[in-house]
């Protein structure tokens, strides 16, 4: 093996994910890639806060329909990570000598790849989730995992007292020391959830992998297992807090939600701040024509969009057309769709590539339902589909 | 087209866009939201099947490098071929020279020419802005058994068209170049040349050092219309949609012509796409009241004003009340609160401060250069 440069710390992303709540949206795609914000998609998010952090070698551990992820990923330009020294990994489960099986969880993708890890030779390990949504400088809670001398470091965020039952809690004492764990407790204690952004002592974790492996009854995954096996054997776990926007787009409801976030006047996840570019693979087509007939309100449009209708409170990806009399809101429309003339878009997902027919009606804006129409599905002219569906 | 080396000539007259291309060459003029004008014509190379492309720059072309950097955009970040930048002679640096001519540049760089593997040339300029597919062209070269083939465009009497200083040629029945000129006033119809030119290597070598020997440095004028009788020389017509960037009246049209729906498909959606440098710019917001029509916005703006009949490149800012209309606002131009624009073009990174009514007139707009505060 080529000598490889040491590196401090390494981040390891878990995108192996399906998303099985997204329905449609990941039929066929990793819930990492799916489409968000009008050009981007989810694990852009996650590529982009190492890049700015200034972590320059990342393994991104796939395993659900990876087709579309690796491409998107390739070898990692649009984030700056297509380097010499470092750089992107896709790392996909592979066959070994003896056997080889598929990532059984997310401490098991670990260590399945523990000899790519250690040909870096780090002293942390920075394990992250590739489906979540947020800014984050990671060198920061590096900094903080450094001078607490944690053996393992936590990124938390407080959540909604009455949402907490959904997330693992963290339950620390005064000094941000995690004394319990608790995974989806009925009766939260706390209301700081774990953001699934972990960083670890590498030698420390390496060994917990080791005994993690070895247990039959493990189902091999970090917040069931690892980390309460660690804060059993008492090790010193940290809490980092977190205060900004944080999301994780586990249903098509909160997608949407995400989506709709951004249209607000001041929206607390900033994509125009320069100091924190999200990157992302930029299309080469034409800026977006509006015609004379179009209105727009409180909407995001991407580029190559052709808009002769009416477009509020909504999110059109790139490549979108929008026929002279129709209207698009509350909804989201991913790359590529056709609205034609007259059709009607409420409170709806549309797929990539999908065609609405002239005078359709999509959705609707007083049910609180999503409806969602999947990727090149197409709809013919003046249909009518209820509030709540879902068109395959 | 593997077999043809693609050189972009950057010997174009860059006075006539004034304050636009006071620190940037034609080629790296923004044009249409998100372009420059090198785009296009290097874009319409490699759709074409070109892998070798040799930019001749003049000069003031840093912009243009940044612009460039390793070619990748274009896919042409090669280990064999790939794009080169073909500087001019060093003494062009010194301010006691005098550049004699985009054939003492050709002369400089010939070997480099010679070395390529190509047996073909395609000769064009960055400031014909169209979406062409070559391929068609050169058949017609081969075809014709030609010397070199021209590229033009009839154009019809139009009052809203003017060539500044273009080449018009003449062709008779056969398409054989028959009589050419460069205009020195304006001319708004005719057979427009399209500063597009096909030529056999070796010819291109030869006309290089003859005009060199004699003393001659114009490739239109001396290299071609003076061999008009020595060389088959033929013309090809093209139909499509073509703008010549001569002026800053015809700048301002040709943006604005990409208004029209049917020039803003052919020019960006039937052939192959244009590639240009990629920013990492988000989607473009329209906040509440925002009111845009007959606009082409690119990227990354935040509207919150009225916006019609304009253009507007990547991360332009439109404050609440401000009102622009018939105008070209490059990168970054923030546009405060209650502002009147018309008829106006704002070079990048314009600040216009609250108030503010700048209004122009249709046959001379205003131009408001780089980073000014207004």
């Amino acid at each position: 093996m080529k000598n490889v440069r040491r590196k401090e710390c390494l981040a390891m992303i878990l995108a192996g994910g399906q998303g099985s709540r997204l329905g449609v949206l990941t039929k066929s795609l990793a819930k990492p890639a799916v489409p968000f914000g009008g050009k981007y998609r989810l694990i852009d998010f996650t590529l982009s806060n190492c890049y700015n952090s200034g972590f320059d070698t990342v393994g991104v551990l796939t395993q659900y329909q990876p087709l579309e992820l690796h491409s998107y990923i390739g070898i990692g330009s649009p984030w700056d990570l297509d380097r010499n020294n470092g750089g992107v990994f896709i790392l996909p489960p592979f066959v070994q000598q003896k056997g080889g099986e598929w990532y059984k969880g997310t401490a098991n993708a670990i260590c399945q790849n523990a000899s790519f890890i250690e040909q870096f030779r780090p002293t942390y390990l920075l394990v992250l989730s590739g489906d979540h949504i947020y800014k984050m400088d990671y060198s920061y809670m590096l900094d903080f995992h450094k001078q607490t001398e944690a053996d393992v470091t936590i990124a938390v965020i407080e959540v909604p007292w009455k949402e907490a039952y959904r997330f693992g809690i963290m339950n620390t004492d005064k000094s941000g020391r995690i004394i319990e764990f608790d995974e989806k407790p009925a009766h939260p204690k706390n209301n700081l959830a774990s953001m699934g952004v972990y960083i670890f002592n590498w030698e420390v974790l390496r060994n917990y992998l080791a005994l993690d492996d070895c247990d039959a009854s493990s189902l091999h995954d970090f917040g069931k297992n690892v980390i309460p096996l660690m804060l059993k054997s008492g090790k010193k776990l940290m809490a980092y807090a977190f205060n900004g926007y944080w999301k994780d787009v586990g249903t098509l409801e909160s997608l949407w939600e995400a989506n709709m976030d951004l249209l607000s006047d001041n929206p607390k996840l900033d994509l125009y701040d320069r100091d924190w570019p999200i990157y992302s693979d930029n299309a080469q087509v034409a800026p977006q024509l509006i015609a004379a007939t179009a209105k727009l309100n409180k909407s995001m449009v991407s580029l190559g969009c052709y808009v002769l209708g009416e477009v509020t409170s909504s999110v059109l990806f790139s490549g979108i057309y929008v026929g002279e009399g129709a209207v698009i809101k509350d909804s989201v429309v991913l790359p590529g769709a056709k609205i034609c003339s007259g059709a009607i878009v409420e409170r709806a997902i549309i797929g990539q590539s999908a065609v609405i027919g002239a005078g359709c009606k999509i959705g609707d804006s007083a049910r609180s339902e999503i409806t969602v129409v999947a990727n090149q599905v197409i709809v013919t002219e003046n249909m009518v589909i209820s509030g709540g569906a879902v068109v395959e | 087209m593997n077999d043809v080396l693609g050189i972009i000539n950057l010997h174009e007259n860059e006075k006539l866009l004034k304050e636009i291309t006071r620190n940037r060459p034609l080629a790296a003029v923004p044009f249409g939201g998100r372009f420059r004008l090198i785009d296009f014509v290097l874009s319409n190379m490699v759709n074409s099947g070109m892998q070798h492309v040799g930019i001749v720059a003049k000069s003031k072309y840093r912009a243009l490098m940044d612009h460039i950097r390793s070619g990748k955009e274009w896919d042409l970040a090669r280990k064999r071929n790939g794009l080169f930048i073909l500087p001019p002679p060093d003494h062009v640096h010194y301010s006691n020279s005098i550049y004699k001519g985009d054939l003492e540049n050709f002369h400089n760089h010939l070997d480099s020419i010679k070395k390529s593997q190509q047996r073909y040339v395609l000769i064009a300029g960055s400031h014909t802005i169209c979406n062409i597919d070559y391929n068609d062209a050169f058949q017609f070269h081969l075809n014709k058994k030609a010397d070199i083939t021209i590229m033009y465009k009839k154009e019809l009497p139009d009052k809203e068209k003017s060539f500044s200083m273009a080449t018009v040629l003449n062709v008779d029945e056969e398409g054989r170049v028959i009589d050419m000129e460069v205009k020195a006033d304006k001319t708004d119809c005719g057979n427009i040349c399209m500063e597009i030119f096909f030529i056999a290597k070796e010819l291109l070598v030869k006309i290089v050092e003859d005009c060199v020997a004699r003393g001659e440095f114009d490739f239109i004028k001396e290299g071609i219309i003076k061999n008009l009788t020595r060389y088959k020389v033929f013309g090809y017509g093209y139909n499509g949609y073509m703008a010549k960037i001569n002026s800053i009246q015809a700048y301002y049209r040709a943006n604005m012509s990409l208004l029209n729906p049917e020039v803003w498909i052919e020019l960006f959606n039937k052939m192959g796409p244009i590639y240009t440098k990629v920013k990492d710019t988000p989607p473009t917001t329209y906040r509440e009241n925002a009111s845009v029509k007959n606009s082409m916005i690119a990227n990354g703006c935040v509207i919150e004003g009225t916006v019609e009949n304009s253009i507007l490149f990547r991360n332009v800012i439109v404050r609440k009340g401000a009102h622009i209309k018939n105008s070209i606002l490059m990168q970054k131009c923030e546009i405060w609160p209650d502002v009147m624009l018309e008829n106006v073009i704002c070079d990048k990174d314009v600040k216009i401060t609250q108030g503010k009514r700048l209004i122009g007139d249709p046959n001379y707009v205003m131009v408001i250069e780089k980073g000014m505060v207004v």
